[in-house]
Protein backbone atom coordinates (compact mmCIF):
# COMPACT_ATOMS: atom_id res chain seq x y z
CA UNK A 1 0.00 0.00 0.00
CA UNK A 2 1.19 3.57 -0.75
CA UNK A 3 0.46 6.00 1.70
CA UNK A 4 -1.08 9.60 0.48
CA UNK A 5 -2.58 11.17 3.00
CA UNK A 6 -0.64 14.55 4.59
CA UNK A 7 -3.03 14.61 7.23
CA UNK A 8 -4.67 12.58 9.90
CA UNK A 9 -8.17 14.21 11.05
CA UNK A 10 -10.24 11.08 12.16
CA UNK A 11 -10.12 7.65 11.78
CA UNK A 12 -13.39 7.72 9.80
CA UNK A 13 -12.49 8.74 6.51
CA UNK A 14 -9.66 5.93 7.10
CA UNK A 15 -9.84 2.64 5.30
CA UNK A 16 -9.11 -0.82 7.10
CA UNK A 17 -6.06 -0.97 4.85
CA UNK A 18 -5.08 2.41 5.87
CA UNK A 19 -5.25 1.69 9.53
CA UNK A 20 -3.75 -1.44 9.07
CA UNK A 21 -0.98 0.48 7.45
CA UNK A 22 -0.35 2.49 10.23
CA UNK A 23 0.10 -0.37 12.93
CA UNK A 24 2.19 -2.13 10.47
CA UNK A 25 4.38 0.73 10.33
CA UNK A 26 4.26 1.40 14.26
CA UNK A 27 5.78 -1.84 14.75
CA UNK A 28 9.22 -0.87 12.57
CA UNK A 29 8.81 2.26 15.20
CA UNK A 30 8.37 0.58 18.75
CA UNK A 31 11.66 -1.21 17.90
CA UNK A 32 13.66 2.02 17.62
CA UNK A 33 12.70 2.32 21.58
CA UNK A 34 14.11 -0.77 22.22
CA UNK A 35 17.98 0.21 20.54
CA UNK A 36 20.98 1.80 22.36
CA UNK A 37 20.34 5.50 20.50
CA UNK A 38 16.46 5.57 20.11
CA UNK A 39 16.50 8.33 17.45
CA UNK A 40 16.40 7.60 13.85
CA UNK A 41 16.81 10.91 10.90
CA UNK A 42 13.50 9.85 9.24
CA UNK A 43 12.16 13.38 9.83
CA UNK A 44 15.33 15.51 10.07
CA UNK A 45 15.17 18.98 8.86
CA UNK A 46 11.45 19.45 9.34
CA UNK A 47 10.11 21.35 12.12
CA UNK A 48 6.91 20.27 13.94
CA UNK A 49 4.57 22.92 15.78
CA UNK A 50 2.64 21.08 18.78
CA UNK A 51 -0.09 23.55 19.04
CA UNK A 52 -2.63 22.74 21.87
CA UNK A 53 -5.32 25.37 22.49
CA UNK A 54 -6.85 22.85 25.11
CA UNK A 55 -4.48 21.55 27.74
CA UNK A 56 -2.62 18.04 27.77
CA UNK A 57 -0.14 16.89 28.99
CA UNK A 58 0.33 13.61 28.11
CA UNK A 59 -0.45 13.47 24.54
CA UNK A 60 1.72 17.12 23.96
CA UNK A 61 4.30 14.84 25.97
CA UNK A 62 4.38 12.07 23.39
CA UNK A 63 3.70 13.72 20.29
CA UNK A 64 7.05 15.67 21.30
CA UNK A 65 9.06 12.73 22.30
CA UNK A 66 7.94 10.69 18.79
CA UNK A 67 8.55 13.82 16.77
CA UNK A 68 12.64 13.90 18.48
CA UNK A 69 13.35 10.48 17.68
CA UNK A 70 12.26 10.88 14.37
CA UNK A 71 15.03 13.80 14.41
CA UNK A 72 12.22 16.62 13.82
CA UNK A 73 12.80 20.48 15.26
CA UNK A 74 9.80 20.85 17.62
CA UNK A 75 7.93 24.21 19.20
CA UNK A 76 5.50 23.91 21.67
CA UNK A 77 2.99 26.50 21.73
CA UNK A 78 0.08 26.42 24.19
CA UNK A 79 -3.13 28.66 25.45
CA UNK A 80 -1.69 30.64 27.48
CA UNK A 81 1.78 31.63 25.20
CA UNK A 82 -0.95 31.90 21.93
CA UNK A 83 -1.91 34.73 20.72
CA UNK A 84 -5.20 33.56 20.44
CA UNK A 85 -5.60 35.24 23.98
CA UNK A 86 -5.03 38.62 22.59
CA UNK A 87 -7.90 37.66 19.66
CA UNK A 88 -5.96 36.81 16.69
CA UNK A 89 -8.12 34.11 15.08
CA UNK A 90 -7.36 29.99 14.77
CA UNK A 91 -6.44 30.85 10.81
CA UNK A 92 -4.31 33.97 11.38
CA UNK A 93 -2.35 32.22 14.09
CA UNK A 94 -1.98 29.10 12.01
CA UNK A 95 -1.10 31.10 8.91
CA UNK A 96 2.07 32.51 11.17
CA UNK A 97 2.74 28.94 12.53
CA UNK A 98 3.30 28.17 8.35
CA UNK A 99 5.35 31.48 7.77
CA UNK A 100 7.97 29.92 10.43
CA UNK A 101 7.96 26.59 7.22
CA UNK A 102 6.34 24.44 9.94
CA UNK A 103 6.15 20.99 8.16
CA UNK A 104 4.15 19.33 10.76
CA UNK A 105 1.66 20.90 12.63
CA UNK A 106 -0.02 18.55 15.66
CA UNK A 107 -3.46 20.67 17.13
CA UNK A 108 -5.34 20.13 19.87
CA UNK A 109 -8.71 22.20 19.84
CA UNK A 110 -11.60 22.38 21.72
CA UNK A 111 -13.97 22.69 18.81
CA UNK A 112 -14.90 19.56 16.76
CA UNK A 113 -13.78 20.34 12.96
CA UNK A 114 -10.42 22.91 13.84
CA UNK A 115 -8.01 20.52 12.05
CA UNK A 116 -10.61 20.07 9.17
CA UNK A 117 -10.27 23.74 9.06
CA UNK A 118 -6.46 23.93 9.31
CA UNK A 119 -6.10 20.80 6.98
CA UNK A 120 -7.71 22.44 4.13
CA UNK A 121 -6.32 26.04 4.39
CA UNK A 122 -2.78 24.85 5.00
CA UNK A 123 0.38 22.88 2.92
CA UNK A 124 1.61 22.07 6.10
CA UNK A 125 0.75 18.07 7.40
CA UNK A 126 -2.26 18.96 10.32
CA UNK A 127 -2.32 16.00 12.60
CA UNK A 128 -5.36 15.89 15.19
CA UNK A 129 -4.04 15.59 18.54
CA UNK A 130 -8.29 15.74 19.77
CA UNK A 131 -11.00 18.06 18.83
CA UNK A 132 -13.79 18.84 21.05
CA UNK A 133 -15.87 15.72 21.11
CA UNK A 134 -15.39 14.69 17.60
CA UNK A 135 -11.88 12.32 17.11
CA UNK A 136 -8.20 11.95 19.03
CA UNK A 137 -7.16 9.38 16.15
CA UNK A 138 -3.91 8.97 17.35
CA UNK A 139 -5.49 7.56 21.11
CA UNK A 140 -7.99 5.45 18.46
CA UNK A 141 -4.90 3.89 17.20
CA UNK A 142 -3.08 3.25 20.12
CA UNK A 143 -5.55 1.46 21.91
CA UNK A 144 -6.24 -0.49 18.43
CA UNK A 145 -2.68 -1.15 18.56
CA UNK A 146 -2.37 -2.95 21.57
CA UNK A 147 -4.92 -4.57 21.46
CA UNK A 148 -3.93 -6.19 18.47
CA UNK A 149 -0.66 -6.40 19.96
CA UNK A 150 -2.04 -8.17 23.17
CA UNK A 151 -4.57 -10.56 21.06
CA UNK A 152 -3.16 -11.02 18.00
CA UNK A 153 -6.03 -9.69 15.81
CA UNK A 154 -9.10 -7.26 16.45
CA UNK A 155 -11.38 -8.76 13.95
CA UNK A 156 -14.60 -10.28 16.45
CA UNK A 157 -13.43 -9.19 19.39
CA UNK A 158 -16.35 -8.06 21.40
CA UNK A 159 -14.61 -4.90 22.90
CA UNK A 160 -16.94 -2.94 25.59
CA UNK A 161 -16.19 1.47 25.99
CA UNK A 162 -17.49 2.66 29.77
CA UNK A 163 -17.97 5.73 30.76
CA UNK A 164 -18.87 8.81 29.15
CA UNK A 165 -19.50 8.10 25.47
CA UNK A 166 -21.47 11.64 24.86
CA UNK A 167 -18.19 13.73 25.55
CA UNK A 168 -15.63 11.62 24.49
CA UNK A 169 -13.44 11.57 21.56
CA UNK A 170 -11.60 9.05 22.30
CA UNK A 171 -14.60 6.69 22.03
CA UNK A 172 -15.90 7.85 18.81
CA UNK A 173 -12.40 7.44 17.28
CA UNK A 174 -11.81 3.95 19.00
CA UNK A 175 -15.74 2.87 17.34
CA UNK A 176 -15.01 3.97 14.17
CA UNK A 177 -11.70 1.99 13.84
CA UNK A 178 -12.76 -1.11 16.05
CA UNK A 179 -15.42 -1.50 13.37
CA UNK A 180 -13.61 -0.76 10.35
CA UNK A 181 -11.25 -4.01 11.90
CA UNK A 182 -14.17 -6.26 12.24
CA UNK A 183 -14.80 -5.93 16.47
CA UNK A 184 -18.08 -5.87 17.77
CA UNK A 185 -18.27 -2.70 20.02
CA UNK A 186 -20.40 -2.55 22.93
CA UNK A 187 -20.56 1.04 24.65
CA UNK A 188 -21.77 1.02 28.40
CA UNK A 189 -22.95 4.06 30.70
CA UNK A 190 -26.22 5.76 31.92
CA UNK A 191 -28.63 6.65 29.21
CA UNK A 192 -27.51 10.07 29.56
CA UNK A 193 -23.89 9.92 28.32
CA UNK A 194 -24.50 6.78 26.22
CA UNK A 195 -27.91 7.72 24.19
CA UNK A 196 -29.50 5.09 21.90
CA UNK A 197 -28.41 7.69 19.18
CA UNK A 198 -25.13 5.92 19.02
CA UNK A 199 -26.59 2.72 17.66
CA UNK A 200 -26.42 4.20 14.51
CA UNK A 201 -22.80 3.54 14.42
CA UNK A 202 -22.88 -0.19 13.97
CA UNK A 203 -22.56 -0.26 17.98
CA UNK A 204 -24.44 -1.97 20.61
CA UNK A 205 -25.68 -0.05 23.58
CA UNK A 206 -26.39 -1.12 27.40
CA UNK A 207 -26.96 0.27 30.63
CA UNK A 208 -25.96 -2.63 32.68
CA UNK A 209 -22.28 -3.13 32.87
CA UNK A 210 -22.93 -6.43 34.86
CA UNK A 211 -23.99 -8.03 31.89
CA UNK A 212 -21.32 -6.81 29.62
CA UNK A 213 -18.51 -7.41 31.54
CA UNK A 214 -18.93 -11.39 31.05
CA UNK A 215 -18.62 -11.52 27.25
CA UNK A 216 -15.85 -8.46 27.07
CA UNK A 217 -12.37 -9.53 25.50
CA UNK A 218 -11.38 -6.01 25.73
CA UNK A 219 -13.12 -3.14 28.07
CA UNK A 220 -11.91 0.59 28.02
CA UNK A 221 -12.50 2.51 30.57
CA UNK A 222 -12.73 6.15 30.10
CA UNK A 223 -12.25 8.89 32.34
CA UNK A 224 -15.24 10.74 34.13
CA UNK A 225 -14.54 13.89 33.22
CA UNK A 226 -15.49 16.04 37.11
CA UNK A 227 -14.47 19.32 35.88
CA UNK A 228 -16.14 19.35 32.71
CA UNK A 229 -19.45 17.65 34.18
CA UNK A 230 -22.25 19.15 33.37
CA UNK A 231 -24.59 18.08 37.52
CA UNK A 232 -27.73 17.01 34.66
CA UNK A 233 -26.51 14.01 33.40
CA UNK A 234 -25.70 11.73 36.54
CA UNK A 235 -26.37 12.68 40.12
CA UNK A 236 -22.72 12.23 41.43
CA UNK A 237 -19.29 10.72 41.76
CA UNK A 238 -20.21 7.83 44.40
CA UNK A 239 -23.65 6.59 42.15
CA UNK A 240 -21.76 6.45 38.66
CA UNK A 241 -18.73 3.97 40.62
CA UNK A 242 -21.57 2.17 42.07
CA UNK A 243 -23.41 1.46 38.97
CA UNK A 244 -21.11 1.89 36.20
CA UNK A 245 -17.28 1.58 37.90
CA UNK A 246 -14.73 -1.40 37.53
CA UNK A 247 -14.54 -1.85 40.97
CA UNK A 248 -12.64 -5.13 42.40
CA UNK A 249 -15.93 -7.00 42.94
CA UNK A 250 -17.10 -6.28 39.20
CA UNK A 251 -13.62 -7.59 37.83
CA UNK A 252 -14.54 -10.83 38.95
CA UNK A 253 -17.09 -11.28 36.74
CA UNK A 254 -14.39 -10.34 33.49
CA UNK A 255 -12.74 -13.75 31.69
CA UNK A 256 -9.30 -14.58 32.93
CA UNK A 257 -7.92 -12.93 29.43
CA UNK A 258 -10.19 -9.72 28.94
CA UNK A 259 -7.84 -6.96 28.64
CA UNK A 260 -8.80 -3.86 30.97
CA UNK A 261 -7.57 -0.05 29.13
CA UNK A 262 -7.81 3.27 29.93
CA UNK A 263 -6.28 6.41 28.04
CA UNK A 264 -5.80 8.00 30.99
CA UNK A 265 -5.24 10.16 33.22
CA UNK A 266 -7.26 7.94 35.58
CA UNK A 267 -9.18 8.62 38.62
CA UNK A 268 -8.21 5.68 40.76
CA UNK A 269 -11.92 4.91 42.86
CA UNK A 270 -13.88 6.53 40.33
CA UNK A 271 -14.13 4.58 37.06
CA UNK A 272 -11.63 1.64 38.50
CA UNK A 273 -10.29 0.83 41.45
CA UNK A 274 -6.67 0.71 42.52
CA UNK A 275 -6.18 -2.83 42.11
CA UNK A 276 -7.69 -3.34 38.69
CA UNK A 277 -6.22 -0.72 37.35
CA UNK A 278 -2.41 -1.95 39.00
CA UNK A 279 -3.99 -5.84 38.21
CA UNK A 280 -2.26 -8.58 35.63
CA UNK A 281 -5.20 -7.54 33.14
CA UNK A 282 -4.51 -4.05 32.50
CA UNK A 283 -2.60 -2.94 30.03
CA UNK A 284 -2.81 1.08 31.06
CA UNK A 285 1.28 1.52 30.77
CA UNK A 286 1.53 -0.53 27.58
CA UNK A 287 -1.10 1.43 26.02
CA UNK A 288 1.51 4.57 26.62
CA UNK A 289 4.36 2.87 25.25
CA UNK A 290 2.65 1.98 22.20
CA UNK A 291 1.18 5.98 21.62
CA UNK A 292 4.74 6.74 21.13
CA UNK A 293 5.21 4.16 18.50
CA UNK A 294 1.86 5.09 16.73
CA UNK A 295 2.47 8.60 17.02
CA UNK A 296 5.89 8.08 15.24
CA UNK A 297 4.40 5.94 12.80
CA UNK A 298 1.83 8.98 11.42
CA UNK A 299 4.19 11.85 12.13
CA UNK A 300 6.52 9.73 9.25
CA UNK A 301 3.78 9.09 7.21
CA UNK A 302 1.78 12.19 7.07
CA UNK A 303 5.21 14.25 7.83
CA UNK A 304 7.19 12.30 4.88
CA UNK A 305 5.71 11.79 2.04
CA UNK A 306 6.51 14.61 -0.80
CA UNK A 307 3.79 17.26 -1.39
CA UNK B 1 16.58 0.57 -8.01
CA UNK B 2 14.99 -1.78 -6.30
CA UNK B 3 11.16 -0.85 -5.41
CA UNK B 4 10.92 0.07 -2.33
CA UNK B 5 11.19 -3.69 -0.37
CA UNK B 6 8.14 -3.87 -2.03
CA UNK B 7 6.93 -7.23 -3.27
CA UNK B 8 6.53 -7.88 -7.46
CA UNK B 9 3.38 -9.01 -8.96
CA UNK B 10 4.55 -9.70 -12.30
CA UNK B 11 7.20 -11.11 -14.28
CA UNK B 12 10.12 -8.79 -15.45
CA UNK B 13 10.13 -8.38 -19.56
CA UNK B 14 13.85 -8.12 -20.73
CA UNK B 15 17.14 -10.21 -20.52
CA UNK B 16 17.42 -12.44 -18.06
CA UNK B 17 20.67 -12.23 -16.70
CA UNK B 18 20.40 -14.95 -13.75
CA UNK B 19 18.87 -17.66 -13.52
CA UNK B 20 17.91 -19.53 -10.22
CA UNK B 21 20.80 -21.72 -10.67
CA UNK B 22 23.16 -19.19 -11.43
CA UNK B 23 21.79 -17.31 -8.56
CA UNK B 24 22.91 -20.21 -6.34
CA UNK B 25 25.85 -20.67 -7.22
CA UNK B 26 26.80 -17.14 -7.05
CA UNK B 27 25.31 -16.82 -3.37
CA UNK B 28 27.20 -20.33 -2.46
CA UNK B 29 30.82 -18.69 -3.86
CA UNK B 30 29.95 -15.72 -1.48
CA UNK B 31 29.31 -18.08 1.12
CA UNK B 32 32.86 -19.77 0.39
CA UNK B 33 34.02 -16.07 0.55
CA UNK B 34 32.69 -15.69 4.40
CA UNK B 35 34.10 -18.07 5.82
CA UNK B 36 37.46 -17.90 3.93
CA UNK B 37 37.51 -14.34 4.87
CA UNK B 38 35.94 -15.01 8.46
CA UNK B 39 38.67 -16.27 11.09
CA UNK B 40 35.89 -16.13 14.22
CA UNK B 41 33.08 -17.21 12.03
CA UNK B 42 31.05 -17.47 15.70
CA UNK B 43 31.27 -13.66 15.68
CA UNK B 44 29.60 -12.87 12.32
CA UNK B 45 25.89 -11.76 11.58
CA UNK B 46 24.73 -12.13 8.43
CA UNK B 47 22.16 -8.50 8.43
CA UNK B 48 19.65 -8.68 5.53
CA UNK B 49 17.96 -5.31 4.24
CA UNK B 50 13.92 -5.99 3.97
CA UNK B 51 13.17 -7.62 1.71
CA UNK B 52 15.20 -9.35 -0.22
CA UNK B 53 18.71 -8.98 1.71
CA UNK B 54 17.26 -10.58 3.97
CA UNK B 55 15.95 -13.77 2.57
CA UNK B 56 19.66 -13.68 0.63
CA UNK B 57 20.78 -13.83 4.02
CA UNK B 58 18.58 -17.09 5.22
CA UNK B 59 20.17 -18.11 2.09
CA UNK B 60 23.75 -17.75 2.92
CA UNK B 61 23.65 -19.15 6.52
CA UNK B 62 21.84 -22.45 4.71
CA UNK B 63 25.20 -22.50 2.46
CA UNK B 64 27.65 -22.05 5.36
CA UNK B 65 25.94 -24.48 7.82
CA UNK B 66 26.24 -26.92 4.80
CA UNK B 67 29.94 -25.90 3.99
CA UNK B 68 31.50 -24.37 6.99
CA UNK B 69 29.47 -26.72 9.68
CA UNK B 70 28.70 -23.67 11.95
CA UNK B 71 25.24 -22.28 12.43
CA UNK B 72 25.90 -18.67 11.71
CA UNK B 73 23.12 -15.56 13.39
CA UNK B 74 21.19 -13.74 10.66
CA UNK B 75 18.89 -10.51 11.71
CA UNK B 76 16.87 -7.86 10.04
CA UNK B 77 18.48 -4.04 9.40
CA UNK B 78 15.80 -1.56 8.25
CA UNK B 79 17.27 1.12 6.51
CA UNK B 80 14.19 3.22 5.58
CA UNK B 81 14.19 5.20 8.88
CA UNK B 82 17.19 6.33 7.78
CA UNK B 83 17.04 7.43 4.26
CA UNK B 84 18.56 10.96 3.67
CA UNK B 85 15.79 11.51 0.82
CA UNK B 86 12.62 11.77 3.10
CA UNK B 87 9.83 14.07 1.73
CA UNK B 88 11.80 14.22 -2.19
CA UNK B 89 10.26 10.68 -2.86
CA UNK B 90 7.03 9.87 -4.84
CA UNK B 91 6.58 6.96 -2.82
CA UNK B 92 7.29 7.22 1.20
CA UNK B 93 9.45 3.73 1.82
CA UNK B 94 7.64 1.25 3.89
CA UNK B 95 9.53 0.73 7.29
CA UNK B 96 10.70 -2.73 9.21
CA UNK B 97 11.14 -3.70 12.33
CA UNK B 98 15.29 -3.69 12.60
CA UNK B 99 15.83 -6.98 14.57
CA UNK B 100 20.07 -7.94 15.56
CA UNK B 101 21.25 -10.33 17.79
CA UNK B 102 22.75 -7.54 20.91
CA UNK B 103 25.17 -6.42 21.81
CA UNK B 104 26.86 -5.85 18.52
CA UNK B 105 30.26 -4.89 20.05
CA UNK B 106 33.15 -7.61 19.17
CA UNK B 107 30.87 -8.68 16.49
CA UNK B 108 31.18 -8.39 12.72
CA UNK B 109 27.97 -7.43 11.09
CA UNK B 110 27.59 -8.02 6.90
CA UNK B 111 25.28 -6.00 5.43
CA UNK B 112 23.19 -8.81 2.71
CA UNK B 113 21.86 -6.30 0.02
CA UNK B 114 20.18 -7.74 -3.29
CA UNK B 115 21.08 -4.90 -5.53
CA UNK B 116 24.00 -2.92 -4.86
CA UNK B 117 23.42 0.96 -6.88
CA UNK B 118 23.98 4.14 -5.80
CA UNK B 119 25.58 3.28 -2.23
CA UNK B 120 23.02 5.15 -0.47
CA UNK B 121 21.02 2.06 0.78
CA UNK B 122 23.98 0.69 2.08
CA UNK B 123 25.02 4.08 3.83
CA UNK B 124 21.91 4.30 5.76
CA UNK B 125 22.42 0.57 6.68
CA UNK B 126 25.72 1.63 8.45
CA UNK B 127 23.62 4.23 10.10
CA UNK B 128 21.77 1.96 11.06
CA UNK B 129 23.40 -0.74 12.84
CA UNK B 130 25.35 2.53 14.42
CA UNK B 131 22.17 3.35 16.53
CA UNK B 132 22.60 -0.59 17.89
CA UNK B 133 25.99 -0.38 18.89
CA UNK B 134 29.56 -0.39 17.35
CA UNK B 135 30.38 -3.88 15.79
CA UNK B 136 34.15 -4.75 15.53
CA UNK B 137 33.79 -4.50 11.87
CA UNK B 138 31.23 -3.57 9.47
CA UNK B 139 31.25 -5.72 5.72
CA UNK B 140 29.11 -5.66 2.71
CA UNK B 141 27.70 -8.29 0.65
CA UNK B 142 25.46 -7.84 -2.34
CA UNK B 143 24.13 -10.45 -5.19
CA UNK B 144 24.47 -7.92 -8.15
CA UNK B 145 26.71 -4.88 -8.15
CA UNK B 146 25.40 -2.73 -11.11
CA UNK B 147 28.03 0.30 -10.41
CA UNK B 148 27.18 3.95 -10.60
CA UNK B 149 27.91 4.48 -7.05
CA UNK B 150 27.18 8.20 -5.56
CA UNK B 151 29.16 7.54 -2.38
CA UNK B 152 32.72 6.17 -1.25
CA UNK B 153 31.36 2.47 -0.96
CA UNK B 154 32.70 -0.77 -1.97
CA UNK B 155 31.13 -4.60 -1.47
CA UNK B 156 33.29 -6.94 0.11
CA UNK B 157 31.28 -9.44 -1.29
CA UNK B 158 29.87 -9.42 -5.02
CA UNK B 159 27.30 -12.32 -6.36
CA UNK B 160 28.05 -10.71 -10.08
CA UNK B 161 29.40 -7.69 -11.37
CA UNK B 162 26.63 -6.18 -13.87
CA UNK B 163 27.68 -2.93 -16.01
CA UNK B 164 24.78 -1.14 -16.51
CA UNK B 165 23.43 1.99 -17.94
CA UNK B 166 21.26 4.09 -15.59
CA UNK B 167 18.08 4.14 -16.99
CA UNK B 168 18.15 -0.04 -17.10
CA UNK B 169 16.95 -1.40 -13.93
CA UNK B 170 17.63 -4.36 -12.64
CA UNK B 171 14.84 -6.57 -11.13
CA UNK B 172 14.86 -9.90 -9.27
CA UNK B 173 12.68 -12.39 -8.33
CA UNK B 174 13.17 -14.62 -5.35
CA UNK B 175 11.05 -17.65 -4.60
CA UNK B 176 10.06 -17.27 -0.77
CA UNK B 177 9.24 -13.71 -1.47
CA UNK B 178 7.97 -13.19 -4.60
CA UNK B 179 5.86 -16.39 -5.09
CA UNK B 180 7.48 -16.28 -8.53
CA UNK B 181 10.76 -18.54 -9.86
CA UNK B 182 14.38 -17.36 -8.91
CA UNK B 183 15.93 -14.98 -11.34
CA UNK B 184 17.72 -11.10 -12.13
CA UNK B 185 16.38 -9.39 -14.92
CA UNK B 186 18.11 -6.40 -16.76
CA UNK B 187 14.76 -4.47 -18.19
CA UNK B 188 15.40 -0.95 -20.17
CA UNK B 189 13.54 1.51 -19.66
Amino acid sequence: MNWKRKDLLGLRELSADEINFILETADAFKQVGTREIKKVPALRGKTLINFFVEPSTRTRTSFELAAQRLSADIVNISVSSSSLTKGETLKDTARNLEALHADILVLRHSSAGAPQFLAKRLKSSVINAGDGAHEHPTQGLLDIYTIREKRGKIDNLNVAIVGDILFSRVARSNIFGLIKLGAKVTLVGPSTLVPREFEKLGVTVSHKIDNVLPEADVVNLLRIQHERQRKEYFPGIGEYTTLFGLTKERAKLLKPDCLVMHPGPINRGVEIDSEVADGIQSVILAQVTNGLAVRMAVLYLCGGIST
Amino acid sequence: MQMNGKKHSSSPTGNQILDAEAIRRALRRIAHEIIEQNADLKSVVLAGIPLRGVEIARRLAEFIREVGKIDIETGTIDVAMHRDDVGTRAELPMVHASKLPLPLEQRTVIIIDDVLFTGRTARAALDAISSFGRPARIQLAALIDRGHRELPIRADYVGKNLPTATREQIQVRLQNIDEEPDGVWLVKE
